[in-house]
């Protein structure tokens, strides 16, 4: 697949179809949202744009396919495949699939840049990655008719095989034909009617190499000359290195060098066992810095105090202090929620090959472009000078996108510093103290409720950091509302019958970094919400499932999923001694999912969770047992926060450490989980996240 | 210098005695299957089998393991035919994967000593091994799948 075929860059510029030894098919997105990117953070189109595309057919018939999103267990891996397959009539034993590098080719179609993220590949990819493959085989099958000597309308496509009468040629052959031939300005995608795939799904394209170890995570890139670093951080929250003293850890077996890098002290050596071991030689005097105070105890107070005052209005309608001095009763609750570690299984880490003009990285990672422009900067260089592999995320949740590429950022500068070529790895420890937590929140509530116990005026106030503050998603914060601190509570269904509600925000400065965290906002307002309403259905004398019934009567999408997960359930039904349900339905990421939870609490009050039976309405469901699996994902996920989840500060320092301080639902702790698709022909929606707010709540 | 069996290959490797096997395999011997997730024997991700028992190999010293039959996950099988692998793929287990080594090797123990296990047993024998994708219902699922692989088609 090395042969180059009679074209350069620059006619592949012009004509939009490259070959690199076959065909390649590439579609540039709209200009409109490229804006969202920080100027000088943007890559130069034309440097960068070398392989850039979706799909490459190579003159062996192989089919390369190009991921623009990356896989971190969601699946995409395989649905992305799926919707070009579903156009190409591929053969799939010759499909091979790899992540995109970075390149403008690979922007999201929404958010301009390239970010996995959103619970949005499915349907922000549906048409885009369908086209590739339509415009493929468009192309093909004009090589195809060329070859035989047909018409192009006399042709079928195959297996990998453009097919008419008795004549048929392999994509493999047809790849160099087809590249020189003029892309089509237009393709008609198939008919629903027609799908192979799409709502049947195929088995998972990544789990052969996740069963036997051949998976390549970033954890386990080796090459001849790498060395492995380790970064010895201030156990203070944001203190700074004052001085160090290396000459034990130098002389320790295997370590190489010992780097200052902004932040910490780097210890490089051999292997990984040595650079710890170096690290724990240092002796380091740290400056404190100005939060060696810090701890969550006060934090919460003054949370508790601002909670009780107004905040900016993120929700403002009728006049609510006044309905709630009318209302016949009103019900208050407050409720506070801690940072969380998003703890994927796989530690950050970084493998940086730096040379005079060039910087290689490989990494897991949900935001490539934005790492790529940042290693630049700390480099001098241009983006087009740093390329980056992603390989398989070891779990990302949100954290493998960091707007300041810290982990990306902190390996560059170790690279730099030693001029080695490192893999910079951080142990459990480290990537729990690091930061970028899910915020904590507080929320309080005033309700009025009617002479039938339903809300007929409601004050909430919300108290926590702003995630998009100062982040190239800046925009997401309106008049000084970060929309993610209030998703779930001022656009939630129970808000919109009620004439008088007023949602209030404030979100103070902190030092600790916070960041999106798996279904981000509706972490908190799903379980607020949730379980304020369960509150107010008992106050009411009314069953959860019929109280929620009556005020979602206007929402039928919140309907379809609550009754569907009611029915599955057997809500209301005799259970087995001691056991009881929980019922709770939450709209996001435009998806709609409702929760029953079959529960029983122990001797010791340790809730069991026996049972979880799930619907989901996200439209159309590309890959169902996908969907299912999300499902399943989001429920554990949820139920680990419900359960457990605390990352608390006391003397500015980060308490837990490890899995045995900071505890995640295992094995024994997992419930039946029952998953139910809402056969819907609505909008789509994403199903990475939207499973997790109605767990905790359930 | 130690001397130790991998997956039925010999090594020589150049480790400290208070070397963890975990980073002797995926750093001095390069078998990368075998993943880091704590470096303190709560997650199981580093799982290996020390003549075919379930150890956690971050806590495993080099030393313990001379003259033992190291299995890892590489070396499970011969083409991902165990009954455990078979039934991983059949139930679409996996989805970051980053834990699945541990999770396989883990499972492989518990397959061995008890062919029939129950939900309880699964329990008991994987509540050892975290997966932060929430993986496991399909791992029971494919736990009780190559069970019954396992009698129709034995081993390999």
């Amino acid at each position: 697949m090395t042969n180059i075929i009679n074209t350069n860059r620059r006619q592949f510029l012009k004509s939009g179809a490259i070959l690199s030894g076959g065909l390649l098919i590439s579609f540039m997105v709209p200009a409109g949202p490229k804006k969202l990117m920080e100027p000088g953070l943007l890559p130069d189109p034309e440097a960068t744009f070398s392989p850039n595309a979706f799909l490459r057919i190579g003159n062996d018939g192989t089919i390369n396919v190009i991921l623009a999103h990356v896989e971190m267990g969601q699946g995409i891996w395989t649905t992305l495949t799926m919707l070009i397959a579903e156009e190409l009539d591929a053969d799939w034993k010759k499909i091979k699939v790899e992540h995109a590098p970075p390149g403008q080719a690979y922007g999201h179609t929404g958010f301009g840049i390239q970010i996995t993220g959103g619970s949005s590949t499915t349907y922000s990819e549906f048409d885009r990655y369908r086209q590739a493959g339509a415009t493929a085989r468009e192309l093909l099958v004009s090589a195809g008719a060329k070859k035989m000597g047909v018409n192009p309308a006399d042709c079928t496509t195959k297996n990998g095989m453009v097919i008419a009468g008795a004549k048929k040629a392999s994509y493999g052959e047809l790849a160099a034909i087809a590249a020189t031939l003029p892309v089509p300005a237009k393709v008609t995608l198939r008919q629903a009617s027609e799908w192979k795939y799409i709502g049947k799904g195929l088995k998972r394209l990544d789990a052969p190499a996740k069963v036997n170890g051949t998976a390549k995570f970033g954890m386990d890139i080796q090459f001849p000359g790498l060395l492995t670093a380790v970064v010895a951080h201030s156990p203070v929250y944001g203190g700074k290195v004052k001085s160090f003293d290396a000459s034990a850890a130098k002389a320790m077996p295997g370590v190489k060098d010992v780097v200052e890098i902004p932040g910490g002290v780097a210890v490089i050596a051999d292997h990984f066992w040595a650079a710890k071991k170096g690290r724990a030689a240092l002796k380091i005097e740290w400056d404190n810095g100005d939060h060696a105070a810090f701890n969550s105890a006060t934090q919460l107070e003054n949370y508790m105090a601002l909670a009780a005052t107004k905040g900016l209005p993120a929700l403002d309608k009728g006049n609510v202090e006044t309905a709630l001095g009318q209302a016949p009763k009103v019900i208050e609750a407050e409720y506070s929620f801690p940072y969380l570690a998003h703890a994927a299984m796989e530690p950050m880490n970084c493998t940086v090959k730096l040379t005079k003009d060039k910087c290689q990285i490989w990494t897991g990672t949900q935001l490539p472009g934005i790492d790529q422009g940042a290693a630049a900067k700390v480099l001098g260089f241009k983006p087009e000078q740093v390329s980056i592999e992603t390989v398989f995320l070891g779990g990302g949740f949100g954290r493998r996108a960091t707007p300041t590429s810290d982990f990306i950022v902190e390996a560059v500068h170790i690279a730099k510093a030693s001029g080695k070529f490192i893999k910079m790895v951080w142990t459990r420890e480290d990537d729990m103290n690091a930061g970028y937590y899910r915020a904590a929140f507080v929320h309080r509530m005033k309700i009025g409720v009617d002479s039938n116990g339903y809300p007929l005026a409601w004050q909430h106030t919300i108290v926590g950091q702003s995630i998009f503050e100062g982040t190239f998603l800046e925009m997401m914060v309106q008049k000084g509302v970060d929309a993610s601190s209030v998703e779930g509570v001022s656009d939630s269904p129970y808000m919109t019958d009620v004439k008088d509600a007023y949602v209030g925000l404030h979100s103070p400065k902190l030092p600790v970094t916070v960041l999106w965290y798996r279904s981000v906002g509706h972490t908190h307002t799903g379980y607020v919400m949730e379980t304020i309403i369960d509150d107010l259905a008992t106050q009411a004398g009314k069953d959860p499932l019929g109280y929620r019934r009556a005020l979602l009567k206007n929402h039928p999408r919140h309907l379809s999923a609550l009754n569907l997960a009611a029915e599955k359930a057997g809500w209301g039904k005799p259970l087995p001694a001691g056991h009881f349900q929980g019922i709770a339905v939450h709209e996001s990421f435009l998806s709609y999912v409702a929760e029953v939870a079959e529960v029983s609490i122990g001797n010791d009050g340790h809730v069991k969770v026996h049972k979880v039976t799930c619907a989901i309405d996200c439209g159309l469901a590309v890959n169902p047992d996908g969907v299912k699996a999300q499902m399943e994902s989001g429920i554990i996920f949820g139920l680990t926060m419900a359960l457990y989840g605390e990352i608390s500060f006391d003397k500015g320092q980060v308490q837990q450490t490890n899995f045995h301080t900071y505890h995640i639902a295992r094995m024994n702790e997992s419930p039946v989980i029952d998953v139910h698709i809402v056969n819907s022909t609505e909008k789509m929606g994403g199903a990475g996240e939207c499973g997790v707010p109605p767990a905790a709540p359930a | 210098m130690y001397k130790l069996k991998v997956n039925k290959k010999y090594y020589n490797v150049d480790a400290s005695a208070d070397m963890p096997l975990l980073w002797v395999l995926r750093d001095l011997i390069g078998l990368t299957g075998t993943k880091f997730g704590c470096g303190m024997a709560q997650c199981g991700a580093c799982t290996v089998h020390l003549n075919g028992e379930a150890v956690r190999s971050c806590v495993t010293l080099v030393s313990r393991a001379v003259g033992k039959e190291i299995t890892t996950i590489e070396g499970l099988s011969a083409n991902s035919t165990h009954p455990l692998q078979v039934a991983w793929l059949q139930e679409d287990t996996p989805q970051c994967g980053y834990c699945q080594s541990g999770q396989i090797m883990s499972a492989a123990v518990l397959l061995r000593e008890n062919p029939n296990p129950t939900d309880q047993d699964i329990d008991n024998a994987m509540s050892g091994n975290i997966c932060r994708c929430g993986t496991y219902p399909r791992i029971r699922k494919a736990i009780h799948l190559a069970a019954q692989l396992q009698k129709k088609g034995g081993t390999k």
